[in-house]
């Protein structure tokens, strides 16, 4: 294999991006000599990802779970909304305008009433990543199913096909790609609403983490936590990437 | 055995609604939304087992006179006049299931296999449960191998060029088994080789049909044509006109060549006005 064509591997060039900024960071605190509680070095974060391995594992865990129930609970609504919206005409003028408005307050803002509602535990983290995601995968997928060609529209009706056949076998399978962009940005967003309800109210999950090692000035631990979450995200990204690609390869 | 009969009254009703004539009346047609009439004082024949082409610059209404035999303007048009439809016992509702459409894409849905596509008439309206899926897998198949395309039952619409891809939608008609096809200017995105290989086919194919074809190309029109309209003028009326006596499809010769001329003097005419 040539260089080139290793080059075009993204998890290669994830690995040599990660390299270079790992090879800054190094630099910068080896130059400006920063103590170790406003950034710790890049090894020192490393070692406690060996060192305290088991309790990131746990709460990772955790934040795993509630960005990925929070991603099929806010794909499965938005996807509902969506197909109420067009199959029911009359509702989405009334939707619609709710839609906006709750759009307008910022998810950050009920996370505390979410907390007071569905306690401390996961369900509260799991409906805020649902809810982050709620409007993207709503939108992208009622585009999708509007958009639909009218040439097919028009053949499926020369078939006599129903309302719902209509929508099985035509208006769906081609908002399918607009649903799996909208996913691919759900994916990427879904972690901050997980980690911003862990944030507000928590016992568990690395967000929690995060916020202990950081009033206790355990900052490397902290970091290794970050580094948790955004590897967390990034796979979750590829993963959903590649699937989607796999199982939605047609445009429309 | 009650099995068979059964079958057999199923395909005498089926024989007897294989062939419909329609005759158009002084038909007039508006949309809701506009003032402005694009049909009036219309009088067509459709035979029965034969090529109707009609001709007319494109925006002269033929399209819209063709979607709503389709059935497709039902809420958006005002029409009066006379659809006298051939076997009587019809109602318009029941004349519309009888009635295929094939446009001028392709509309092959890019997530199904050229045998899904051509199948999938099967999955709309009132799903007939008589025909097994086995039956129905078999005539999709040989109706592919009519088309040429048997070799390609597998492949998706994008891996096939446009030339095949029309030809899959030819099958996807064939499959639809309708006494009335509506074309609304299916080879026009074609080269002219493919296009003349592809009328070829389609005429074969479809001459047992009552075949509706539109068209703002003449010599198609007087290739394929067993009697020949040019819709004209607004609102837009039908003229007959008399083809050369060789059967179609036509190989091009003088009488064609002049006909040709004769309709491009008349459509010119109309475009001016």
């Amino acid at each position: 294999m040539s260089n080139k064509e290793l080059l075009s591997y993204p998890l290669l060039r994830l690995v040599i991006s990660a390299a270079v900024i790992i090879g800054i960071w190094q630099a910068i605190v080896v130059i400006f000599a920063m103590p170790s509680f406003i950034l710790p070095s890049p090894f020192d974060v490393f070692e406690k990802l060996i060192q305290r391995y088991d309790v990131l594992l746990k709460h990772s865990w955790v934040t795993g779970q509630e960005i990925v129930l929070g991603l099929l609970l806010g794909v499965s609504m938005g996807l509902l909304f969506a197909l109420q919206m067009l199959m029911f005409k009359p509702i989405k003028h009334w939707l619609l305008p709710i839609l906006i408005a709750s759009q307008a307050i910022p998810v950050f803002a009920l996370a505390p009433i979410l907390m007071l509602w569905l306690g401390y535990g996961m369900a509260s983290k799991i409906v805020m990543a649902a809810l982050i995601i709620f409007f993207p995968i709503t939108t992208c997928c009622y585009d999708g199913l509007r958009n639909t060609p009218a040439g097919y529209l028009d053949l499926a009706k020369t078939m006599q096909a129903t309302k719902w056949q209509m929508l099985r076998h035509v208006q769906f399978p081609v908002a399918l790609p607009a649903l799996a962009s909208g996913i691919r940005v759900a994916v990427v967003i879904a972690p901050i609403g997980a980690v911003a309800g862990e944030w507000v109210g928590s016992s568990e999950g690395l967000g929690y983490l995060m916020l202990q090692t950081n009033a206790r000035m355990m900052i490397d631990e902290m970091f290794a936590a970050l580094f948790i979450l955004s590897a967390l995200s990034v796979s979750l990204y590829f993963i959903a990437d590649k699937l989607l690609e796999k199982l939605i390869p047609w445009k429309v | 055995m009650p099995m068979s009969a059964k079958q057999n009254t199923a395909s005498d009703i089926e024989s007897a609604m294989s062939k419909i004539s329609i005759e158009i009346s002084d038909g007039y047609l508006r949309y809701k939304d506009s003032d402005e009439v694009i049909i009036k004082g219309l009088n067509l024949t459709l035979p029965s087992s034969s090529w109707t082409c009609i001709l007319g610059r494109s925006g002269c209404g033929k399209s819209s006179l063709l979607r709503y035999l389709a059935d497709l303007l039902e809420d958006q048009v005002d029409w009066s006049g006379g659809i006298n439809i051939q076997p009587l016992c019809e109602s318009k509702r029941e004349s519309k299931h009888q009635v295929a459409y094939m446009a001028q894409e392709d509309l092959l849905m890019p997530w199904l296999s050229v045998l899904d596509n051509v199948m999938i008439s099967t999955k709309f309206g009132a799903i007939n449960k008589a025909n097994s899926k086995q039956i129905q897998l078999d005539k999709a198949l040989s109706l592919l191998k009519k088309v040429g395309l048997a070799d390609k039952s597998d492949f998706l619409p994008e891996q096939l060029s446009g030339g095949m891809r029309q030809r899959v939608a030819l099958a996807r008609t064939l499959m639809q088994d309708k006494a009335i096809v509506l074309m609304d200017e299916p080879f026009s995105a074609l080269d002219a080789v493919t296009r003349y290989r592809l009328q070829n086919l389609a005429f074969q194919l479809l001459k047992d049909k009552t075949v509706v074809l539109i068209t703002h190309d003449p010599q198609e029109a007087i290739r394929l044509a067993n009697r020949l309209y040019i819709m004209q003028g607004r609102p837009a009326f039908a003229e007959s006109l008399l083809l050369p006596t060789s059967p179609a499809p036509r190989d091009f010769d003088a009488q064609c060549a002049a006909l040709q001329q004769a309709i491009m003097n008349r459509l010119e005419k109309d475009y001016v006005e």
